[in-house]
């Protein structure tokens, strides 16, 4: 017998409202940064200790801009969504919940945003 | 109990990681603005506490990279006996280690480029 109502069966959300969505999201952007911030780790311990010029010329490279924006892309969705879980785990109370979402949406879009701006800026000045 | 507080730290570290998300993108910010607010954010960077918390993002990365990687193989519905799970987060503690080790030694000793930005 299961415990889920025939409207929620066809819906599809679940408890979050999102179905499952979200979970692919966070594998996929997961399987994308294996690669995405090994090159990018690997490459900074390269250049240490990370003068201007260096990295300047590093993130100036096409495809380094290119993987770089990926790299920041990828990152903030997926630490937006693992941030977004813990606080639909653990946090209870709608006004705190609401708020703590709320704060974390704005950290990382703004993050987000201005990440790939400077990427872009130090790629194309 | 002990797969249990490895699955803690995985989100824990996921959360502390967010932060040094922000960082990242206020240090490539730094970058775009040109080469004194980058030497003023390296400054910042190379301060006590900051050196820490770098070390400790690290630490935090590596961890949550390797235990990413188990959480990856359990989506495909592997390893998800508990001896299995049990014997791959020694796995996944042990990669931590010692790849944690030779990130240090990559910072203070890597071929070449010695890591004067940290050691300084």
């Amino acid at each position: 017998m299961s415990l889920r109502t025939p409207l929620g069966k066809v819906l599809a959300r679940g408890s979050a409202g999102e179905g499952a969505g979200h979970w692919w999201q966070q594998r996929v952007t997961a399987i994308a940064l294996v690669p995405l911030t090994l090159w990018f780790v690997i490459g900074l311990l390269r250049r240490l200790p990370s003068k201007f010029e260096d990295m300047q010329v590093w993130l100036s490279q096409p495809w380094s801009a290119v993987l770089a924006l990926l790299l920041v892309v990828t990152l903030a969705v997926h630490s937006k969504l693992g941030v977004q879980v813990v606080i639909e785990d653990y946090v209870h109370g709608k006004t705190a919940k609401t708020t703590l979402l709320l704060i974390s949406t704005f950290a990382h879009v703004a993050a987000a945003v201005a990440a790939a701006f400077a990427v872009l800026r130090v790629a194309l000045a | 109990m002990y797969t249990m507080a490895l699955s803690f730290l995985h989100r824990s570290m996921g959360v502390a990681l967010s932060v040094g998300f922000m960082v990242f993108a206020w240090w490539l910010m730094a970058l775009a603005q040109g080469p004194q607010a980058y030497s003023d954010a390296v400054e910042v960077l190379r301060h006590g506490i900051f050196k820490l918390l770098l070390g400790g993002w690290a630490l935090a990365f590596i961890y949550h990279f390797c235990n990413g990687i188990r959480h990856l193989v359990w989506d495909t519905g592997a390893g998800l006996e508990k001896h299995q799970a049990r014997r791959s987060g020694a796995v996944v503690v042990i990669a931590t280690l010692a790849l944690f080790a030779l990130f240090v030694w990559a910072v203070y000793f890597g071929p070449g480029v010695l890591g004067a930005a940290v050691v300084k």
